[in-house]
């Protein structure tokens, strides 16, 4: 099983643990992540602008490499997927953006969204399967309990990510699941973590961080996991709780239960 | 060569808004044949009408084009104004230049031009039109109701009363329907049960009225007057002529897991039951998912305990055709599956439910005894707060874009009936808009506000959170336009209503057409609200639309009364363009037999003169009391025998040359 693997900037800088720890754990798994060639910054924010092309195209340069490899693409950083999933959505449906993008990239044929765009989770859920990583387990975390902190960018919007039920999600409980650890189930775990305000107006993020972190911990949680380089960093650094449980990247702790950690 | 008038109408500006209508009668005038062409403003008038009766009778017209809406609306209007002047009401033709015209075109250069071609493809119709004489068929003096809930019951009621035998069919083991269910209703709170249930009594004992409960419909066939249908009578593994409803079985059966639909899955049944204490027929059900026996083979102890030896393990679910003058439908409803909004954490958490099961809550037969007690811990909520509009007025596409219309009304019922009985709780109702057009609605709205104390806040809510074992609402203040939170013990879903699935189905067997929504279509949305276009079929209840208690009362009696309009009559007026197969072209093939869906088309060995040469052939020939002129025979023909009376080969190819010329 290989994919066309799309690292993405903050995986390369700030958070090496959410990618080392993906890699090793699919080597384990047998899958094969193929980095692909000459990647470029995703953009890190989807544009919402309907005239805004240029800042499109890095995402499209990645998803035709990967169509010309004749395979999937594959993230891991929340925001890169959301951005490239959503890229790929207007390349298959806007026929306006499909039209200038490709005027501007002249690829040899046109990119019209044919590439498929996975999730490293997704891959776990699809094509490992649950249960296949439970039996690879060599390590089970037991004992552990463990809140998934999902955020808004893998979720919404649900019809283009496809990703699971907005509002009531279970793929990352799944997971937990699936290394041996109790999944503690939280209300505030598909709510904006305050994102990029950061930059703005530290309070935002911090009230919200303070809030999913004390529901987490209410509940009996341990540790949070997170997919998002964003959300661990408000995590971390905005909130002011005392009592902080451990927050991670989710590749950490399934690099722990493979025993590759 | 025909006399042709041709009568152009402006529909008011609905035609002449976007075609000329001057033009067209011009343009017409000249055709062959044609010797009037005129138009008018209302034609379908009284005064439209004295038009054209007074120019058949001038000019001696032989057939008329009437140039308006579609003949769905007004070919029997005009084919009526027709045979008053003494033309065969087959001798006229409708040009639709309003739906296929005048209402999807903008531009009127192209719309008058494409009106003119619509005419002159009538009149080459027309050119080959011949008089037609109508047929009759028999009447099956009775009726079906499908679904037994109040809508289902009211109608089969008023027919049986009229003196005609109705069958129900009611596919769970028990009439009653929804409002079985409900605690109280409004406007004017009297108790569900005490108004339903003698309604339930009256239609099992009424003599014309037979119940098949447990009994779904399975086919169906014919046409109105004479429909034939298949009743699967499932088996209830209960001999009903022998079991006297003592319900030993029922408190004796030790499988405790079944969920109990009558209430809403708040609490467990047996796996045999009957569904609630005043149900009809009393006659216990072996739910075949949950029994032991019948999953294992041990147990058996219903049949044990069994006074009157009724359980039959063995029993086979059973076929009844019968024949029907007419259908009704009475469906109903069902709530919507809440999966798309789980922000209000319905799934999540057991204190956040719908507002069916806070019927159950509240009603003395349900699972608390009419104490209202949240599920979580039996606990008595203090907070309580509504959330109106879930699912419903939903322009995302997680949920439906109508208004389910009762929600307003049973909402400010419940808000205001805790009020009441429990004035410690704080009630809080998140909407939209409240919508109470009816009689006594409003004044009843404002009473639990006015007098009850009802927090109404207009706004939606975003999330609810379990913290602490109280469910954190989140929600918006539009009018204070403020965000709020609200710390409540319960929260109530006011869930969008949606037509029961079994309608897709049932559609289908009837070929009653349904909406995007799967609402029923009636006839005409205004004028025959309660006939589906499918002859001899009517609609009952929510089915073809959300409507509260007063209103399906109301509309099922109304589709009664079409039903006993129809039996009354002895003999119906056949549709004469129905098909006919020219013996000498038919080859004896089968393959419009095979094609019919009406079973109209037989085969006999008969002796023809094909040129002087006499021999037996076997050939076609139609029934035409069974035809419907649907035309599938005509079409699959290969030889061409079969021909439709009214829509020949000849006078379609005759339109088609008319437009392309």
């Amino acid at each position: 099983m290989t994919y066309s693997y799309y690292p993405g900037c903050t995986l390369k800088t700030k958070a090496k643990e959410l990618d080392r720890y993906a890699r090793v754990s699919a080597e384990a798994l047998g899958v094969t992540l193929a980095e692909i060639e000459d990647w470029q910054c995703c953009g890190a924010v989807y544009p919402l602008a309907l005239d805004e092309i240029a800042t499109k195209l890095s995402a499209v340069r990645a998803l035709d490499s990967a169509k010309k490899e004749g395979r999937e693409l594959l993230t891991l950083c929340s925001a890169c997927h959301h951005v490239i999933k959503r890229v790929n959505n207007d390349m298959l449906t806007n026929d306006d953006i499909r039209m200038k993008v490709n005027n501007y990239l002249k690829l040899d044929t046109d990119y019209v969204g044919e590439t498929n765009v996975v999730h490293y989770l997704e891959m776990l859920r699809d094509a490992v399967g649950f249960d296949n990583l439970k039996a690879a387990v060599k390590n089970p975390l037991k004992g552990r309990k463990i809140a998934a902190y999902y955020g808004c960018l893998l979720l919404r919007p649900a019809k283009v990510m496809q990703f699971d039920n907005p509002e009531n999600p279970t793929i990352l409980e799944d997971f937990i699941k699936a290394i041996g650890a109790t999944p503690v189930i939280t209300g505030y775990r598909n709510e904006c973590c305050g994102g990029y305000v950061a930059l703005e107006d530290k309070a935002i993020p911090q009230k919200r961080a303070n809030m999913i972190l004390e529901e987490a911990v209410s509940k009996g949680a341990d540790t949070v996991i997170t997919a998002c380089p964003l959300c661990l960093y408000n995590l971390e650094t905005n909130s002011t709780i005392d009592n902080k449980p451990t927050i991670c990247y989710f590749t950490e702790l399934l690099a722990e239960a493979l025993g590759l950690k | 060569m025909q006399k042709i008038g041709v009568f152009v109408c402006w529909c008011g500006s609905n035609i002449a808004g976007t075609v000329d209508v001057e033009r067209v009668a011009q343009a017409v005038a000249n055709e062959p044949g044609v010797v009037i062409s005129t138009d008018y403003q209302y034609m379908c008038s009284e005064a439209g009408q004295l038009k054209i009766r007074q120019a058949i009778k001038e000019y001696g017209l032989t057939g008329i084009v009437v140039c308006s809406c579609s003949p769905r609306m007004h070919e029997a209007t005009f084919r009526k104004t027709a045979q008053a002047a003494g033309l065969n009401p087959y001798m006229v033709e409708i040009a639709n230049i309003r739906e296929q015209c005048s209402w999807i075109h903008k531009d009127k250069d192209e719309g008058t031009e494409k009106a003119i071609i619509l005419a002159k493809a009538a009149i080459a119709k027309l050119h080959l039109n011949t008089p037609l004489k109508a047929g009759e068929s028999a009447v099956t003096k009775r009726a079906l109701v499908i679904g037994g809930g109040i809508a289902g019951i009211q109608t089969a009621l008023d027919i049986a009363d009229a003196g005609y035998e109705v069958d129900i069919v009611e596919k769970s083991p028990t009439i009653g329907g929804k409002m079985a269910q409900l605690d109280k209703t409004f406007p004017t709170l009297d108790c569900a049960a005490c108004i339903l249930t003698p309604k339930m009594v009256d239609a099992s004992a009424h003599e014309k009225i037979n119940l098949f409960t447990y009994s779904e419909v399975e086919g169906v066939s014919g046409f109105v007057g004479n429909f034939k249908v298949k009743i699967r009578k499932k088996a209830r593994h209960v001999k009903a002529d022998l079991c006297t409803g003592c319900g030993v079985c029922t408190e004796k059966c030790p499988s405790r897991k079944a969920p109990n639909e009558f209430n809403q899955g708040l609490n467990k049944r047996g796996a045999i039951y009957i569904p609630f204490a005043q149900a009809i027929p009393n006659v216990p059900v072996i739910d075949t998912e949950y029994c032991v026996k019948m999953k294992t083979g041990k147990c058996g102890l219903c049949a044990t305990v069994c006074p009157s030896k009724a359980i039959d393990f063995e029993q086979q679910d059973e076929i009844v055709e019968r024949e029907y003058g007419a259908i009704v439908a009475a469906t109903g409803y069902k709530l919507i599956n809440l999966d798309n909004f789980e922000e209000f954490g319905y799934a999540q958490n057991k204190d956040v439910i719908t507002s069916l099961e806070l019927e159950r809550l509240m009603n003395a037969a349900g699972p608390t005894k009419g104490t209202l007690l949240r599920p979580s811990d039996n606990e008595h909520p203090h907070e309580i707060v509504f959330i109106q509009c879930v699912g419903s007025r939903d322009v995302s596409g997680c949920g439906k874009p109508y208004c389910s219309k009762i929600c307003c009304m049973y909402t400010a019922k419940h808000a205001m009936m805790i009020r009441d009985k429990y004035p410690d709780t704080k009630v809080h109702v998140f909407y939209i808009d409240v919508r109470t057009p009816g009689k006594n609605f409003d004044e009843f709205y404002r009473r639990a506000v006015e007098e009850y104390g009802v927090d109404y806040i207009k706004g939606m809510v975003g999330k609810v959170v379990e913290k602490d074992g109280k469910l954190l609402v989140q929600g918006s203040d539009l009018i204070a336009n403020e965000q709020i939170k609200i710390e409540a013990d319960l929260v109530v879903l006011a869930t969008a209503i949606e037509p029961d699935p079994s309608v897709k189905n049932l559609a289908t067997m009837l070929t009653a057409s349904i909406d995007t929504n799967n609402f029923l279509t009636e006839a005409h949305a205004k004028l025959r609200p309660v006939e589906s276009p499918t002859a001899g079929v009517f609609l009952s209840g929510v089915c073809q639309g959300p409507k509260d208690v007063p209103e399906t009362v109301a509309q099922a009696s109304a589709a009664a009364a079409k039903v006993i309009g129809l039996l009354a009559k002895d003999k119906l007026t056949c549709n004469p363009c129905v098909a006919n197969s020219n013996e000498l072209l038919c080859n004896g093939c089968s393959q419009c037999a095979n094609v019919c869906p009406y079973g109209a088309i037989e085969y006999i060995n008969k002796e023809v003169n094909d040129h002087g040469k006499r021999e037996v052939r076997r050939i076609a020939l139609v029934n035409e009391a069974v035809c419907q002129g649907c035309g599938a025979c005509t079409v699959t023909c290969p030889s061409g025998a079969m021909d439709l009376k009214g829509f020949t080969t000849r006078q379609i190819m005759a339109e088609v040359d008319a437009i392309c010329k």
